[in-house]
């Protein structure tokens, strides 16, 4: 199932539903599509009519058999591609796609590991497959996740985590403004909210942090520094446009 | 520059072999140490891809795709070292 097919297939959209004011959720059909473990991703390529072509790669919010994948795309202000899935494509526009792809920074029910998932912003949209192939799987692995973001506007499928909360604990981090009411002031994750919101290094977890380049790269030296493992830790950036 | 993770050459490298690459162990040339390709430090677009050892800095892949053509130069590798597939095969 983890295998890529060989050359680029064609998926329609068949659902899209928006996610914040500034990103969608959208769920295309690909005929022969495989099927793709929780936290690999898809490369999307849009050809215009003088013939260029701008590829980017997206991480997939679904896990499991079938031919449906969905994506949860940002709207990224100066973007190439991200304006025009979010705003522009319609039900039954197609684009082409290239995955699934990446066994890395992925996650399998047989995995015996405790698992930590850090996000950071849209970072979360890997963890959403992987919390749904948790929940499918009926897995008894402890998984939780910490998931930082600019403000309670900005979370990405919020009712569908606080529903999981049996069994994946999210624990909210704001870093700009907070819900009314909220115990803890805004501000950037450090290393001692680390050390109080996630799995220490004596239960041996294995931590995925998905973010801007400067977010996982803070979060993963201050995990290193509380004393996990390099090995121990993966990590997805994502940039561009 | 920001860079990205070696998952992003998962993509790019589709077409030279059929193994999945970024789970795949490579060692630096450099500096001799040995990482997935996954943990290499990747900076893309829009020429191409340029994989740096996570721990010297040392080019280990460049990656160009144009013009319905795509080159992969591994210069900075050693070895490349993957699971065997009939291992591999767990779903």
């Amino acid at each position: 199932m983890t295998s890529p097919s060989a050359g680029w297939l064609t998926g329609s959209l068949t659902r899209a539903h928006p996610l914040t004011t500034s990103a969608r959720s959208i769920t295309f059909t690909v005929p022969s599509w495989p099927g793709n473990d929780a936290g690999q991703h898809v490369d999307v390529r849009l050809t215009s009519p003088d013939g260029y072509q701008a590829v980017r790669s997206y991480s997939i919010a679904s896990a499991g058999p079938g031919e449906m994948i969905e994506l949860a795309i940002d709207r990224l202000p100066d973007g190439e591609v991200s304006p025009f899935l979010v705003n522009d494509l319609e039900l039954g526009d197609t684009v082409e796609l290239r995955g699934p792809l990446g066994g890395w920074f992925v996650w399998r029910p047989d995995q015996p590991q405790p698992v930590q998932l850090i996000a950071g912003g849209s970072g979360v949209v890997p963890f959403i497959a992987m919390t749904r192939a948790h929940a499918s799987a009926g897995n008894s692995v402890p998984m939780q996740l910490l998931y930082s973001l600019r403000t309670p506007e900005d979370a990405f499928f919020r009712d569908e985590l606080s529903q999981l909360a049996a069994t994946v604990r999210t624990t909210w981090h704001y870093t700009s403004i907070v819900p009314p009411g909220w115990s803890r002031s805004a501000g950037r994750l450090t290393a001692k909210d680390l050390q109080r919101e996630t799995l220490p290094p004596e239960k041996t977890p294995l931590t995925y942090i998905c973010g801007s380049t400067g977010f996982v790269e803070t979060v993963s030296r201050a995990l290193t520094s509380l004393g996990h493992a390099p090995d121990a830790i993966r990590t997805e950036r994502f940039g561009g446009t | 520059m920001d860079h990205l993770d070696g998952n992003v050459l998962a993509g790019p490298i589709t077409g030279f072999f059929d193994f999945e690459p970024t789970t795949a162990q490579g060692q630096c040339q450099s500096c001799a140490d040995i990482a997935a390709l996954g943990q290499a430090m990747v900076y893309g677009q829009p020429m191409g891809f340029v994989a740096r050892c996570g721990n010297c800095d040392n080019v280990l892949i460049v990656i160009v795709e144009r013009a319905g053509q795509k080159s992969l130069n591994m210069r900075g590798l050693r070895w490349l070292r993957v699971a065997d597939p009939v291992e591999q095969n767990r779903i």
